[in-house]
């Protein structure tokens, strides 16, 4: 037999996040009169799967292969898993009001969320590219749909159809790729495709194509420009939660899919596709800070800033070393935090009535004190301004590259650093300069506040004290 | 016997052929239904080197490919019938906005 | 071998001819159709390389359910105005120059040195339904079960979706 019950043991997280997303799917006739037991349901099942996660992970089965192969579980899946199931809670935790208020209260909103937390398990610990393309499908297809699931908007109608059929798209160029590289290597497997590579009678042209359609597939889900088309129009017509789930659990798991397969897979051709990677990363950079100048509606402006970020997480792998993978890892988990913060922040505002515009903050800092400190220091953390947990995210990736020796990209993102300072400080403003239109009592919902405190904490905490997380993720990326 | 290379070429133009119909046509069913040519010429390659190399695992990867194709087609045709719907009763544009 | 490669070139013209027609045909139907043709050629050439299951999936699953998928899609919405959509013309410019020149230098590429060392082309065996059975349950079980929670939930999606659930 090729398969054991220990095979089946190692996958017991995704074996809870479906076989309970699956009753609840059953179930649903009967919870719909108790409005957000579905919800509650979902968190405590998301708690036990990470529990299983960590017991799996300090057990026998640490560091093993399973499924012939197909999914490894080492501390690099884990740590990434971790950051799947934090961000999918507090994201969950943000709903419970969002949803009511919005009139889209249904246990369809939570179930799909596991399917597509499933999905960026998956991702984490696949090492074929099979398991890569159908994990990244399970985790996308959710996230379509949740993505247009306010029904009676034409802009989340829209944005979900342009998210979907630029995802297929991307997804057929993906599969391309994956094939020729099947074609020129005899496997999927990424670590034979490692070793195939470097026989040198491998040619080189035909693989360049295939890395060329493999990098523009990844870069996609990262939303890298110039393939970044959907992520405006999609972030803004979702639901503000899922928006936050799609530039922050979506991504995070497209980083974790692109490093193992570029710095496991792909490692001997550095040279082809760093620099393809370099000329996206400079584009997302440049591109994504000056647009998001101009912006009115705040989710376009974090749209926009998310795909700046991606270009700086994209520097970590540029370094092409251990360093920088680990500063890929610390990005994404600090990245996730802030942006769920700042994310939270805006449904704060859209449970209380108040629209999705610059001129919505103004005076809050007059207002609603503490909410207006909470966001200054979530934008804070955003800008990379120390001792916020961003400037620490920043610090890594510039010194993984210095110690690359390529001086001209760091220097670069500094400059565009700088300037979507100006964006984020201009919110901050907004609160604290301009006169409030008058009384503003809000309405503070227990969950959502509770998530927007953790953030905050968790950004201030690992600004001042990385050493803990930044430790964890050098022995993350030793392992691959 | 077929030169492999044959199989690759007409799985190239296929290919070329759906991106073009994607990036060219407005209709959305027709970028669908381009999407769909590009995936098939994916199957084509994959089914050839499978051929050529004597490994079952791209006829494997084929099958996969056809599931996800399928699903997700099946996807996109349940939003854009939300969107047609949406358009023919809604006129003017967004009433959401106003709330956020 | 000639009959082989007469068929083959013969699946690949009608495939290509069928391909064009599903990008230039104004009419959705039509191009629906041409797409089932072109299903068909390439379920021929699956044939060709001695994979009847897989011909046989394609067009159970692509020509007998995705394509009758979009029919319906495509009868239920509004055909009259979708034929009336003209080509975009010379709007998209860009997309006349550089495609081409991509897709030559892709054939030159392949045509060249890259595959040759894998011509040599044993007539390989038949692959039956208890090889791939075989392989699907064993080897690959993981992508399999996967693939089966991704069906549930594109469906679950899909009828979200279509579904009216407003007034």
């Amino acid at each position: 037999m090729i398969f054991s019950l220990l095979d089946v043991l190692a996958l017991l997280p995704e074996l809870i996040l479906v076989a309970v997303a699956c009753i609840l799917l059953v179930l649903d006739p009967l919870i719909k009169k108790c409005s957000g037991l579905a919800g509650v349901i979902s968190v405590v099942t998301i708690i036990a799967a990470a529990i299983a996660t960590y017991c799996i992970a300090s057990g026998d089965l640490a560091g093993g292969s399973f499924f012939a192969d197909m999914h490894k579980i080492d501390l690099y899946s884990v740590f990434f898993k971790m950051i799947f199931y934090v961000a999918t809670v507090l994201v969950m935790l943000m709903s419970f009001q969002y949803v009511k208020t919005k009139d889209i209260n249904m246990s369809e909103y939570y179930i799909l969320m596991l399917f597509s937390l499933t999905g960026m398990m998956i991702l984490a610990s696949a090492v074929d590219l099979l398991t890569i393309y159908v994990g990244l499908e399970l985790m996308s297809i959710p996230v379509y749909v949740l993505a247009g699931f306010k029904q009676s908007s034409r802009k989340s109608n829209e944005g979900a159809m342009k998210y979907i059929i630029l995802g297929a798209f991307s997804s057929g160029i993906l599969l391309y790729g994956i094939s020729f590289i099947y074609g020129l290597t005899g496997t999927t497997d990424l670590a034979g495709i490692a070793v195939a590579l470097k026989d040198p009678v491998t040619s080189v042209p035909a693989l360049s194509i295939a890395i060329v359609m493999l990098v523009a597939g990844f870069a996609f889900k990262i939303a890298g420009v110039p393939f970044h088309m959907w992520a405006p129009d999609a972030y803004e017509g979702a639901p503000t939660p899922i928006t936050a789930f799609m530039s922050v659990g979506v991504k995070a798991a497209s980083f974790a899919v692109m490093v193992r397969v570029f710095m496991v897979g792909l490692e001997p051709l550095y040279d082809q596709w760093v620099i393809i990677l370099i000329v996206i990363s400079v584009l997302s950079m440049g591109y994504g800070n000056l647009v998001a100048i101009s912006q009115k509606s705040i989710k376009r402006m974090l749209a926009y800033s998310s795909i700046a970020h991606a270009g700086y997480a994209l520097l970590g792998l540029i370094a092409g070393t251990a360093e920088g993978v680990s500063s890929v890892l610390f990005y994404m988990a600090v990245y996730a935090v802030m942006n769920i913060g700042a994310f939270a922040i805006i449904i704060l505002l859209s449970v209380n009535g108040r629209i999705d515009q610059l001129d919505s903050y103004r005076g809050l800092g007059k207002t609603n004190k503490l909410v207006a400190l909470l966001m200054m220091i979530l934008l804070f953390s955003l800008a990379g301004i120390p001792p916020m947990a961003g400037f620490m995210g920043k610090f890594y990736v510039f010194k993984a590259l210095l110690s690359q020796g390529m001086v001209p990209l760091a220097i670069f993102a500094v400059l565009m650093s700088s300037v979507a300072a100006y964006f984020y400080i201009r919110v901050i403003m907004v609160m604290y300069m301009k006169e409030p239109d008058g009384e503003f009592k809000m309405f503070k919902p227990a969950c959502l506040y509770f998530v927007i405190l953790l953030t905050v904490v968790v950004t201030i905490w690992h600004g001042v004290y990385p050493t803990l997380l930044i430790d964890l993720a050098r022995l993350a990326s030793s392992i691959i | 016997m077929i030169p492999l290379t044959w199989f690759i070429g007409l799985g190239l133009i296929l290919f070329m052929i759906g991106v073009a119909g994607v990036l060219l046509r407005k209709n959305i069913i027709i970028v669908l239904m381009s999407i769909e040519l590009m995936l098939n010429s994916v199957n084509i390659n994959l089914v050839a080197f499978s051929y050529y190399l004597d490994d079952i695992r791209g006829q494997i990867f084929a099958i996969f490919t056809i599931t996800v194709a399928a699903a997700e087609v099946a996807v996109a045709l349940g939003i854009l019938i939300a969107l047609v719907r949406n358009r023919r009763v809604l006129n003017s544009d967004d009433m959401d906005s106003l709330k956020g | 071998m000639i009959l082989e490669r007469l068929f083959f070139i013969l699946f690949a013209v009608v495939a290509i001819a069928a391909a064009g027609g599903v990008v230039c045909f104004k009419n959705p139907v039509h191009s629906a159709f041409s797409l089932i043709v072109c299903l068909l050629q390439v379920a021929a050439i699956f044939v060709l390389l001695r994979s009847p299951f897989l011909a046989v999936v394609q067009i159970f699953i692509y020509v007998g359910a995705v394509m009758v998928l979009f029919l319906f899609v495509v009868l239920v919405l509004d055909i009259k105005k979708a034929s009336l959509e003209t080509f975009p013309g010379l709007k998209r410019w860009p997309v006349y120059v550089i495609l081409p020149v991509m897709a030559i230098e892709f054939l030159i590429v392949i045509f060249g040195k890259s595959f040759a060392h894998m011509q040599m082309a044993e007539a390989g065996a038949e692959t039956t339904v208890e090889v791939i059975g075989l392989a699907l349950f064993t080897h690959y079980l993981l992508p399999f079960e996967i693939i089966s929670v991704l069906l549930l939930a594109a469906m679950v999606g899909a009828i979200i979706m279509a579904k009216k659930r407003w007034n």
